[in-house]
């Protein structure tokens, strides 16, 4: 029997490489849950991280404190922000049936479902790489790639993130990373 | 010796200085220096003191008094290890058995 | 020092922390007048935090970049004897590193605060967590506080200067975390305004200290004639702790409503079986026993936050009338018949007419995960043992064999 150990938990799992701003991002989304009343737990995938190889973090967001200190298992939410890792790993292992899969990708959600064989929950596709070098002129792809999970998932208000952003990158950066979230938004295709 | 762990100071800190002249180490001496005033370069002019200088228990006593240059060992610390002599460059030290 | 009032929750500054930076924000409030750290992972960021806030001129510390963590611990000595308060970090080798000075801080009494990562010993070198590196030194003669959450690992490196520096007790403390598991992961901290903890600790007031207008000597020589007294002395200095501790708990609890205790208690009333862990395994225990609560199965936790001096007594009381108890712990003690935290408990129950099974899992050896099926596994084996009658006196989990 199936035991859930995350019950009233939504849990986040993140795949990226190493220099493309997992740890970052997944920090920002939790501080964003914080500074919404939540508790939270936000943490790499533990190693020396290493420019380039393929890292991945964990969020976990509770109206309650989180007592579970281990890896994220079963996620509700996985986000990828680097389009080359969908030919190396399976986002959509363990993944909830009726979770949600957020990539950073050109293709349509139907494309990556077949591509996964997941056929639950929600996919959502953004091409945060063209986004990021549209706006930025450089492949900071994360920030639009997590303004996608943020809209797809509801848990933290987009508003609330794009605070936590610009706080943390004050003046030009920030105001190009929330150009480019925004766009996200309104590019991301859900099937 | 007799103290409990609880009439000693905490953690053996030493908090009367100077308290080591309690323990005479005269008493260790199985050869005591003999000191010749002829060629003491600090008899003869207040020079040298190496003696003093290298004496691990402070034992070597250069004293000026009216004028002269008095040399004497306190032998209730003189442990008589003979550094003294072997430091001397007159040769004015010699150790012989108690 | 003042009276400890409640501090009101729109003075009270709420942020997320990683462990390693909620440390580092403690220190940044206790005032400290000298730190003296060598980096190391995974506590880097507590030292590299804390350098921030002394060159922004945040606090009024002399940081100390030695060149060894065996210099580390000795120019932590060299500033508490001249009555400084004083904190370092470090983990796995450094810790390694410090050995001999571990030993020579305890025995002279030095009032130190080492907040320690734990992460696993060579070789193969490994960065992740375990528990050798701080149960290694269990008998240097520090206080130990292992801590679960980063707000309890605020708090408690608060508390510790205060036990610390008590003139009852005079010893150093190890504040430990989780390598990574905590060191690295954000959670929500409520800090308090510096002014309370200033005016919690006080400023250090030094029993004995070393000043030039006053010579004294620590450290000096002690044989047979002496040496077994100043031991006896570290040992009722360590059986006045749990006094301390309590009293500074309850000051604290005055000011943040929060206490800890030397253990808390999880679910144990009406327990048959007690899981009986540490650190980050303990707040996995603890959901886990929500869980198995749920299918009736009658478990609780009994999550230890002091190893050193350890409650002996206290955690008697509470498991003895149960079925079994069930250790998770972080370390092997090769070719032990089992390992620290189940010898320490088998010791303290062996004296009982009618004692609980003990049942002990090594787990999570090098930072391997420890998920709650962990847990579940070890109850359910545990069961088992139960129904034998009889159980192996420590066996690994979660390893390849």
């Amino acid at each position: 029997m199936a035991l859930d150990f995350a019950k009233g938990i939504t849990e986040f799992r993140w795949h990226g490489r190493g220099g493309q701003g997992v740890i970052t991002s997944n920090q920002m989304l939790g501080k964003a849950a914080l500074a919404e009343g939540n508790y939270i737990q936000a943490f790499p995938e533990f190693g020396p991280e290493r420019t380039g190889a393929p890292v991945r973090a964990f969020l976990r967001i509770s109206k309650k404190p989180i007592q579970v200190y281990a890896q994220v298992y079963k996620p509700d939410v996985v986000v990828c922000i680097d389009p080359t890792l969908l030919d190396v790993v399976n986002p959509a292992e363990g993944l909830k049936e009726d979770g949600i899969l957020v990539l950073n990708t050109d293709k349509s959600p139907e494309e990556m479902r077949k591509k996964f064989n997941f056929m639950g929950g929600k996919v959502v596709t953004v091409d945060a790489s063209t986004i990021a070098m549209d706006i930025m002129g450089r492949p900071f792809y994360n920030m639009p790639t997590m303004a996608a999970a943020v809209m797809a998932t509801g848990t933290v208000k987009i508003e609330t993130v794009i605070n936590e952003v610009i706080e943390r990158y004050p003046g030009k950066v920030g105001q190009l990373n929330k150009a480019a979230m925004e766009r996200a938004i309104e590019e991301a295709q859900t099937g | 010796m007799s103290e409990k762990y609880n009439e000693i100071p905490m953690a053996g800190n030493i908090i009367e200085p100077g308290n080591a002249t309690k323990y005479k180490t005269g008493g260790w001496r199985a050869q005591r220096p003999i000191h010749t005033d002829e060629t003491c370069l600090w008899v003869k002019n207040g020079t040298c003191g190496l003696c003093w200088i290298y004496c691990p228990d402070n034992s070597v006593k250069l004293i000026e008094k009216d004028g002269k240059y008095i040399y004497e060992f306190d032998l209730e610390y003189c442990k008589g290890c003979g550094i003294c002599a072997n430091q001397c460059p007159t040769d004015s030290i010699r150790m012989e058995n108690e | 020092m003042t009276a400890v009032k409640r501090i009101p929750k729109d003075q009270i500054a709420i942020e997320g922390l990683t462990g390693d930076a909620a440390i580092a924000h403690a220190l940044k409030q206790c005032d400290l007048d000298v730190l003296a750290a060598y980096p190391i992972t995974p506590q880097t960021i507590i030292v590299e935090d804390y350098q921030k806030f002394a060159a922004n001129g945040e606090v009024h510390c002399r940081v100390i970049p030695v060149e060894s963590e065996h210099s580390a611990m000795s120019a932590c000595i060299g500033a508490s004897a001249v009555g400084a308060r004083v904190a370092t970090a470090s983990a796995s080798a450094g810790l390694a590193l410090m050995w001999e000075i571990l030993y020579c801080a305890a025995s002279m009494r030095m009032p130190i605060i080492f907040t320690v990562a734990n992460r696993a010993l060579s070789g193969p070198i490994n960065i992740h967590n375990d528990w050798s590196d701080t149960y290694g030194a269990r008998d240097s003669g520090f206080i130990q506080i292992y801590t679960q959450s980063c707000q309890e690992a605020y708090d408690t490196t608060i508390m510790a200067f205060k036990i610390a520096e008590d003139h009852k007790v005079l010893l150093p403390i190890m504040v430990c975390i989780d390598g990574f598991i905590l060191s690295h992961n954000v959670e929500r901290v409520e800090m308090l305004p510096t002014k309370a903890v200033e005016n919690f600790l006080g400023v250090r007031e030094p029993f004995i200290k070393l000043d030039p207008d006053n010579p004294i000597t620590m450290g000096p020589l002690a044989l047979t004639d002496y040496y077994f007294e100043f031991k006896e002395q570290q040992e009722r200095a360590m059986e006045a702790v749990p006094e301390v501790f309590a009293q500074v708990e309850t000051d604290f609890e005055k000011m943040t409503g929060r206490r800890y205790g030397m253990f808390e208690e999880y679910r144990t009333d009406d327990a048959e079986i007690i899981i009986f862990t540490h650190s980050t395994p303990g707040g996995t225990a603890k959901a886990t026993v929500d869980v198995l609560r749920e299918k009736g199965e009658k478990v609780g936790v009994l999550r230890l936050r002091m190893f050193r001096p350890f409650p002996t007594k206290e955690i008697v009381e509470v498991v003895k009338n149960a079925k079994a108890v069930i250790v998770f712990e972080k370390c092997r003690s090769f070719g032990a018949p089992s390992n620290p935290l189940a010898l320490e408990l088998r010791t303290a129950l062996y004296d009982l007419e009618k004692r609980p099974m003990v049942v002990d899992f090594v787990i999570g050896l090098g930072g391997r995960d420890c998920p709650p099926t962990t847990i579940v596994e070890g109850y359910e084996k545990t069961k088992e043992y139960l129904k034998k009658g009889k159980a192996p006196l420590y066996e690994t989990m979660g390893v390849r064999k």
